[in-house]
């Protein structure tokens, strides 16, 4: 069988064939009425739309704050001096022996 | 005076939802007569067409008018198409020897004489049918609108929001898919 032949017949047989492009009867009054129904049942949209919005944000604040807080260098610096205060305050007294000897 | 497709759309904006059932009217021939290429079942077409419009109007507010509304929507439809086709992934497995005798004496001409098995034939419109609800979504998607109405890729990288080279792609990959389900049809007929 040659199938390249039968793949163009096939695509014609298609093209000859279109499908039809009838509506049901008061098809566009359906999606209106669905339309109004959905708007009049639906009193939480607003509500869960504005949730999203605010979680949308939160998310990207966290992001940012992150992104801040993993590039910024003085933020190790800053680590740094804590623990050179902590080690200097925790040896002080060995410190002050050793001067006064 | 009719109103002009600008003002109806302008007005579902302003919150008038029923100057929306004209523009439903007016254009649901072509979102059905496309769903049908997806859709074997009416049930199917009409969620389908039902679906189309209701993101429409979800959506409205995203048309700025630069485009014909028609174009706008039926990329719309295509897309929900792709995501029915999507979702609707089953009898993909069917067996070439369930075909029905219509279709066995169209394939029997087809080897015989090929020139006399006809394209209008019924037959040829039901086993198109069936080859095409074996391939996969993109495939189908491709197929249908590159080789079965003839569009460019650039209007399917339109109606899909696929980028140009991947169109190509994937159109070759579908037009080797096919040949594949045609070969294997063959043999399962044959051997």
């Amino acid at each position: 069988m040659n199938i390249a032949e039968l793949h163009k017949k096939l695509v014609a047989a298609a093209r000859a064939n279109p499908p039809g492009d009838h509506v049901p009867y008061a098809f566009e009054k359906r999606v209106t009425a669905l339309l109004a129904a959905r708007a009049a049942t639906d009193p939480l949209a607003l509500w869960v739309r504005g949730l999203w919005r605010a979680a949308a944000s939160c998310v990207a604040i966290t992001l940012l704050l992150g992104a801040w807080a993993f590039f910024n260098p003085t933020a190790s610096t800053k680590a740094d001096d804590l623990s050179q205060n902590f080690e200097n305050t925790l040896l002080a007294s060995v410190d002050q022996n050793d001067q006064a000897q | 005076m009719e109103p002009t497709e600008a003002d109806l759309i302008a007005a579902v904006l302003r919150g008038n939802a029923a100057s929306f059932e004209p523009l439903v009217q007016r254009y649901s021939p072509r979102v059905f007569a496309t769903a049908r290429r997806y859709a074997r079942r009416e049930s199917e077409v009409e969620d389908i067409a039902q679906e189309v419009w209701l993101k429409a109007f979800e959506k409205l507010k995203s048309f700025r008018g630069e485009a014909p509304f028609e174009h706008w929507l039926m990329r719309l439809t295509v897309r929900t198409c792709y995501d029915f086709l999507r979702g609707h992934q089953r009898n993909r497995e069917s067996l070439f020897s369930d075909l029905t005798d219509p279709e066995n004496d169209w394939l029997e001409r087809f080897v015989t004489q090929p020139e006399a098995a006809s394209e209008n034939a019924e037959a040829a419109k039901l086993l198109v049918g069936r080859i095409l609800e074996r391939l996969s979504p993109q495939a189908r998607l491709v197929i249908t609108l590159l080789e079965i109405e003839d569009r460019s890729v650039k209007e399917i990288a339109q109606l899909t929001g696929w980028s140009v080279p991947l169109v190509k792609v994937r159109a070759f990959r579908a037009r080797a898919e096919m040949r594949k389900i045609l070969a294997k049809m063959a043999r399962d007929k044959y051997l």
